[in-house]
């Protein structure tokens, strides 16, 4: 075959570009971002995107085709929805002979990724194994260079950039460098040796040498994309070190050269480029050829998303249920403005139900963007979804207790000679009895991650401005009454809630507890940065307090009545408990009402626990909700427990409308809930705003999983039993192992790879309308990375984005509901994904669906 | 109601339980679980009545108890014999202890986990081996343990069969187990002739009869200890072997806690301990295990310190530890050992089950006490001693390279000279000349008599050739495993030469490598001939994925082949040895030789066809990295 890429000139720079564009990029540990893995490959339609990945990769990007007819013979996978899946891909009617293909074929699929070509010829044809020689040496070296704290003894030299610290470490340490052979040595000391010098020694051609880098940095994608992280982002680190991935490559195709000279003999061996024309190899970025087989994966998949969305949609359709109230001046007894998470979903329907109450579901950092700074911290912990770039700092000036309790176990005196021998045996037994107690009554220990602790509820907080001229690291130290006021207005006009404020107000940000586990920061508020959401919701609570603000929102149209008082709250989604912040400063009445309203969130937590339980498989749910409550805290204690909770493992859809529009719909925690009130927002100026923070955090979180999800061994971390913790930036298996991108298996046992449904509910024409002012969130719609739907207020039919960018209108196929009125026995019944239900409540004997 | 019950229920009790989970279902987690629970349970309980029924009635003097003869004839005895003392009781206190809270452990934190029962399983057959190999009462007992350790540390370290790095580094750990078994099987050898007995390790407390057979043959007592100090190393990680006990660190956290963090690792110091009466009055003995001791405390320590990863750090210093420990054996101090040992053995299990706490606890730590460091302090001893020092220990002080470029090299460098030796020609001059060397033992007084000790020599040299073949050969995996056989019968031929070798005897040696030779035989061919294109020892190929049954059937001929004591193979082996004259030392070595490059040989082939990454599936596959 003839190698239409031996034109090409090798650039340095372009395949640095392509390497970075590719690599994963995950953050290192301390702040796990959730994002779209195959983020490089958005510029094509989905399906399209996921075949290509998978020819170029290797990577998994479905499920197995037998997964999806299991699912089909289940009955989850509706067979007139196939039939409507294979019309809508290949446009014909004629769907027999696809749909029996589908069904029954064996399908002989061409799986030989491109990458790997070049690289295993050393296996192959020098019958050397140059990845068993370099990989483990690399990663160790590079780790030490890193490492934020694991080792007791440090490496020599992080002041300067890591290819001088290997240079300088390489000439002062004699025999025992980190190369052997002569040749590799002096290429290191020569400064102006390029990527290309070295490669004309390993692979000689230039035309391969490009697909050579790919074929080598994706042996080790989990190494490379965090070198290639702190080269774009050194400030992920908090003990910040200069590396970038050019200088990692040279390092590598040096010790590659160091390995091939101690094997073969310095010079005694040729280049790639010797072997090279009789193993046939296809240019990395040439088009790909289509396979049959992806489109019977792509038809499943879309069959599959939409037996379940046809139900939700079905719902939607509905007629709502008649208020027995009147909305504008029913008196609550409090509101609630919880996170959009989807594990808020269930909380929410427990507290209207038990409750004379309502809630609200806005983005978790509440519109207010900072980096917080504990007490006695000497870093910044940044409190806002990933994509802002908060101005502004809120400080901890007063903190009850530490915030640091220390650990023998931890500590690096127990690895030394002579403590380790006094701790071995002062300790040892120490240690024993510890272990026993944990396994049969979990305690705390300062292992424990806990959102509590995250701000304490007696910490004093400064997050008002009030001298200008104030202000530290070029940030603003506080928020100005003006900044407050604009804050406020946003966040209460997004989720609708202007008038008829109740007495009290819950802004409840969310946060979990757990121990032994290094991707806690996966487990917080996605839009906190993963941080817990208390400080954000304490901050928004206070500005809503002020009377300054409240003067400046009734001017712009929102009166709160002096009646009204704010309270900040903490849900920790693992424990289910919550904790209320400054509520000792509420009014008397408010105060004795308080404490009601704390019995019923109790209960709702408790009841909310029970739910839970259903999914975790070990716990029996046929229980009082007051001890299961008790079981499922213990969760977020025990060192044994690789699955405090479930996160975001349940996550499907995103709805974005008014409470009303869902309440009567039992979403199984599936959907993350944002308030919006198309009425009060007739231009749409705020839905295109909670557009921007939903798409990319939900968007990003979907995504996150469904890849993981997908493909364990490339994109997801793979089973968190055996991780072993490197440099506190990343985990590997063993010892030896390349860094584990993506979300272990234990946080997606039960997750359902759907790409995310975006409801939306306005008129049409308004949101296409919209959507034209922001190309990126449009594109990725029209691209299919996520279904969008609109719900049209005036005749409830609903309209799909096509990727002609067009509404089409949605026929669901769903033609009634099942239908409960006792949630606990029918949640308790099983631990599987529900269907939807249609709720029917006391209050509302007549809505019942045709 | 006789002890002698309690004692056998602390081994029968862990294996009952192993051989009722192979009944079921993989997916019955809790009645896995469960079970694997109160059989450890049950054992610690009876252990506990044990020892308040042994304090009370007997004032713990030590017991040894004959349970069971295997083999008996005129010469020679193996008897499987227990021996229970203070030492004893305590290894299989900490033992239970730890056991069941890992069990208890492990219950919910393997829930869900692909080869949940297989795990469960491996821990319980490791728990049987633990507690048979502490309660051992002579060297054959303690061998037959030593195995079984082996083969279950094995299969836990690759757990995660379907991945490249698991499985490498269980062979290579595997690898160094066999080097200890070297010490343990010349130990034997040398004692059988040292002791002119089968002697038990209560035999050892009597002091007069241990010193004069010191006192006469003082060089054969040093060769001893010597054998049990590599044996002792190898399995306490000691320099030269500390590297493997990081690699082990493969499969799920609480199996490399119990394993490599407490019991498994200690065991160096127990055998040692066990010995003590015997090397005691030897003072160059006693100054090797503490100069060994004194090396791995500095080795260990100075790699400790500088790794960037949890878990190679606390091995690492766990490993240190032990170093410390047999200086104070060393010294005298066993009391002061094993109160060490026990207290290691608790934090470095807790410290492995919380490493993955390590990143929260220390970047919240980082983020209140941060300093920022001087990299421009003033070295003590000069910058370059501070670099060299700073990268030796990164790299562990070269022992990991040092094992195969000085240990494994060379016997498959040899093996690989012998490439003439093919498929064919082993029946075209391998078979005829072993023909030929009975046809001579037959005629044997016709040999001319000066010949007649160099004999052995040159057919145990020819074994050892044999099987170093077989240990590199790369391309035929039947080759290979027939390779491993002929080496069995060559050795049997060496040994004949030496003295009368009775025909029972020369059965119990053959008929094990017999049958498990021809079961395992028929498994590969069966292999080679569904997946001819993945058939050979190039790379790993995986097949367990597709072949879990057969995976079991070849891994128990496999075992049976290696002389693991499941087949008379076993007993043969020891009586081999019983035949190797005293001053045969060159026999003698090439035979340990070729049992441990045999052993290896045969899991590599176990390994490189049924373990790691499958060969057929492209996709969905991990990285070799991973």
């Amino acid at each position: 075959m003839k190698n239409n890429a031996s034109s090409l000139a090798f650039s340095e720079e372009q395949a640095l570009s392509n390497l970075h564009r590719f690599l994963p990029k995950q953050n290192p540990l301390k702040d796990f971002i959730y994002q779209n893995t195959l983020a490089s490959f958005e510029s094509e339609p989905f399906h399209k995107a996921l075949e290509h990945a998978s020819t170029l990769f290797g990577y998994k990007t479905y499920m197995h085709i037998e997964e999806y007819r299991e699912l089909y013979d289940q009955g989850r996978i509706k067979p007139d929805m196939l039939r409507r899946s294979i019309r809508a891909y290949t446009g014909k009617s004629n769907v027999e002979e696809l749909e029996s293909h589908l069904l029954h074929q064996k399908y002989l699929a061409e799986f030989k990724p491109r990458l790997g070509q070049l690289y295993q010829l050393w296996t192959t044809k020098y019958l050397y194994n140059l990845a068993k020689r370099v990989h483990s040496l690399l990663f160790r070296f590079v780790s030490s260079y890193i490492d934020q704290g694991v080792a007791m003894r440090k490496f020599p030299l992080t002041d300067g950039s890591f290819i001088e610290a290997v240079r300088e470490l390489e000439a002062h340490s004699g025999w025992f460098g980190m190369l052997s052979s002569k040749r590799a040595k002096t290429l290191l000391q020569d400064k102006d040796k390029t990527l290309a010098d070295l490669l004309h020694i390993l692979v000689g051609d230039e035309a391969y040498y490009e697909q050579y880098l790919i074929d080598q940095q994706f042996g080790h994608p989990g190494w490379s994309g965090m070198v290639a992280v702190l080269e774009k982002n050194p400030s992920s680190l908090l003990d910040r070190r200069e590396i970038s991935l050019r200088d990692f490559i040279f390092f590598e195709l040096l010790m590659e050269i160091n390995a091939l000279d101690q094997h073969f003999g310095e010079g005694k061996w040729q280049p790639l480029a010797s072997v090279i024309p009789e193993a046939n190899i296809k240019p990395f970025f040439a088009p790909i050829e289509h396979q049959i087989f992806f489109e019977a994966l792509a038809i499943w998949q879309e069959a599959y998303e939409w037996s379940f969305f046809d139900q939700v949609l079905f719902g939607l359709t509905q007629p709502l249920p008649p208020q027995n109230f009147d909305p504008s001046s029913h008196r609550y007894d409090f509101q609630g403005i919880f996170c959009i998470d989807e594990r808020e979903c269930s909380l929410r329907r427990y507290v209207e139900e038990m409750a004379n109450a309502q809630t609200f579901g806005a983005a978790g950092f509440f519109n207010v963007a900072f980096y917080f700074q504990p007490k006695d911290s000497k870093f910044l912990a940044k409190s806002c979804p990933p994509p802002v770039t908060p101005i502004h700092v809120v400080r901890e000036t007063y903190a009850p207790e530490h915030h640091h309790k220390r650990d023998t176990h931890f500590s690096q005196e127990s690895k030394n000679l002579v403590y380790g021998w006094a701790i071995s045996h002062a300790m040892g037994w120490l240690s024993a009895i510890r272990l026993a107690v944990n396994i049969f009554k979990p305690t705390e220990t300062p292992a424990l991650v806990s959102s509590f602790k995250h701000m304490d509820k007696e910490s004093r907080i400064q997050f008002e401005n009030r001298k200008l001229e104030e202000s530290k690291d070029g940030l603003k130290l506080g928020f100005t009454i003006a900044e407050m006021a604009d804050r406020m207005e946003t966040l209460l006009k997004c989720i609708g809630l202007t008038r008829n404020f109740a007495p009290i107000v819950y802004i409840i940000g969310h946060g979990a507890s757990n121990v032994n586990n290094p991707h806690y920061t996966a487990y917080g508020c996605g839009a906190c940065s993963g941080q817990t959401g208390s400080v954000n919701a304490r901050v928004a609570a206070a500005m809503a307090n002020k009377p300054e603000v409240r003067a400046i929102l009734a001017q712009r149209g929102v009166v709160i009545p002096d009646s009204t008082e704010f309270v900040g709250a903490l849900h920790d989604t693992t424990r289910d408990e919550m904790e209320f912040y400054d509520d000792e400063y509420l009014d008397d009445i408010n105060s004795k009402a308080h404490q009601q309203h704390q019995k019923i969130l109790a209960k709702a937590l408790a009841y909310n626990a029970k739910e839970r339980s259903r999914r975790f498989l070990l716990m029996n749910s046929n229980r009082s909700p007051e001890a299961i409550h008790e079981d499922v805290k213990l969760r977020s204690l025990s060192l044994f427990e690789p699955r405090s909770e479930w996160d975001h493992a349940s996550n499907a859809m995103c709805i974005v409308a008014r409470r009303r529009t869902t309440k009567h719909l039992f979403l199984d925690r599936r959907s993350f809930l944002h308030s919006y009130d198309f009425e009060q927002d007739p231009k749409g100026t705020y839905l295109l705003a909670i557009l921007r923070a939903v798409v990319p955090v939900c968007g990003g979180i979907n995504l996150q999983y469904y890849f993981s999800a997908n493909d364990q061994y490339r994109f997801g971390a793979g089973s968190k039993l055996p991780h072993n913790v490197i440099g506190l930036v990343g985990v590997a298996n063993g010892i030896d192992g390349d860094l584990r991108t993506g979300l272990p298996q234990q946080a997606l046992d039960i997750h359902e790879p759907l790409r995310l449904m975006l409801v939306v509910e306005h008129y049409p024409e308004l949101v296409l309308d919209l959507l034209k002012q922001d190309m990126p969130i449009r594109d990725l719609m029209g691209r299919a990375w996520l279904h969008f739907v609109v719900v049209d207020p005036r005749d409830r039919r609903v309209y799909q984005y096509g990727s002609d960018y067009e509404w089409h209108e949605y026929l669901p196929l769903t033609t009634s509901l099942p239908v409960t009125n006792d949630l606990a026995s029918l949640t308790a019944s099983s631990s599987e994904s529900l269907p939807v239900y249609w709720i029917e409540t006391k209050k509302q004997e007549t809505a019942r669906p045709s | 109601m006789d002890i002698n019950y309690l004692i056998i229920s602390f081994v029968f009790l862990p294996l009952a339980g192993c051989l009722l989970l192979l009944f079921f279902n993989e997916k019955a987690e809790t009645l896995i679980a469960n079970t694997a629970l109160y059989a450890v349970g049950l054992t610690f309980f009876s252990l506990l009545a044990f020892v308040v029924y042994w304090g009370l009635s007997e004032k713990f003097i030590p017991l040894n108890i004959k349970e069971l003869v295997l083999y008996e004839s005129e010469s020679y005895i193996f008897l499987i014999d227990f021996y229970m003392d203070f030492a004893a009781v305590t290894y299989l206190l900490v033992g239970a202890f730890l056991t069941f809270l890992i069990i208890r452990y492990s219950h919910y934190y393997m829930h869900l986990e692909p080869g949940y029962k297989r795990f469960f399983t491996v821990i319980l057959f490791f728990y049987t081996s633990y507690n048979f190999t502490v309660l051992a009462g002579n060297f054959e007992t303690l061998f037959a343990g030593w195995e079984m350790l082996g083969i279950s540390s094995f299969l836990l370290v690759s757990f995660y069969r379907e991945r490249y790095l698991p499985v490498r580094n269980a062979v290579k750990v595997f690898s160094i187990y066999r080097i200890g078994d070297v010490g343990i099987i010349l130990a034997m050898w040398a004692s059988h002739h040292f002791w002119h007995e089968n002697i038990t390790f209560s035999r050892l407390s009597d002091t007069a009869f241990v010193n004069e057979h010191i006192a006469q043959h003082n060089l054969e007592a040093l060769f001893i200890a010597i054998c049990i100090l590599v044996a002792a190393s190898a399995k306490s990680a000691q320099f030269p072997f500390s590297s493997w006990v990081a690699r082990a660190m493969e499969g799920p956290t609480p199996s490399s806690a119990i394993f490599y963090g407490s019991l498994s690792i200690h065991f160096g110091v127990y055998l040692l301990i066990r010995t003590m009466p015997f090397w005691e009055q030897q003072t160059i003995a006693r100054i090797l295990i503490g100069a060994v001791g004194l090396i791995t405390a500095i080795v260990g320590y100075q790699t400790a310190r500088v790794q960037p990863t949890i878990k190679t750090q606390i091995a690492y210093a766990s490993v240190a530890q032990i170093g410390l420990m047999f200086i104070e054996i060393a010294l005298g101090f066993k009391t002061l050992a094993l109160l060490h040992l026990v207290g290691n053995a608790f934090l470095r299990t807790y410290q492995l089950l919380v490493s993955p706490s390590v990143v929260s606890y220390l970047i919240r730590e980082q983020f209140y006490h941060f300093v920022k460091r001087n990299d421009h302090q003033a070295f003590i001893f000069g910058k370059k001693f501070h670099y060299a020092l700073y990268l030796l220990s990164l790299r562990e002080f070269y022992l990991d390279f040092l094992m195969t470029s000085y240990i494994f090299r060379p016997f498959k460098k040899i093996g690989s000279q012998l490439n003439f030796i093919t498929y064919r020609n082993v029946f075209f001059y391998f078979v005829p000349s072993y023909l030929l060397g009975w046809v001579f033992w037959f005629y044997k007084s016709a040999l001319p008599l000066a010949l007649l000790p160099f004999i052995p020599i040159g057919l145990g040299l020819i074994a050892l050739l044999v099987i170093m073949r077989a240990f590199s050969e790369r391309r035929y995996p039947v080759h290979a495993w027939l390779l491993v056989i002929l080496g069995h019968f060559w050795i049997a031929l060496a040994v004949i030469y030496n003295e009368t070798f009775t025909a029972k005897e020369l059965i119990w040696y053959l008929s094990g490598v017999v049958l498990s030779g021809f079961f395992g035989w028929l498994c590969l061919v069966y292999l080679r001939k569904r997946e001819s294109p993945y058939f050979n020892l190039y790379q790993y190929q995986g097949h367990s994925k597709e072949y879990p049954y057969l995976t079991w059937v070849f891994l128990a001929c496999n075992l049976g082949l290696m002389g693991f004591p499941i087949t008379t193979t076993f007993i043969g082996e020891d009586l081999i040895f019983g035949h190797v004259h005293q001053e045969q030392l060159v026999l003698a070595f090439c035979l340990a030789s070729s049992y441990v490059i045999g052993g290896i040989a045969l899991i590599r082939i176990f390994a490189r066809l049924f373990l790691g990454i499958h060969a057929k599936t492209h996709q969905e596959a991990p990285l070799q990295s991973f």
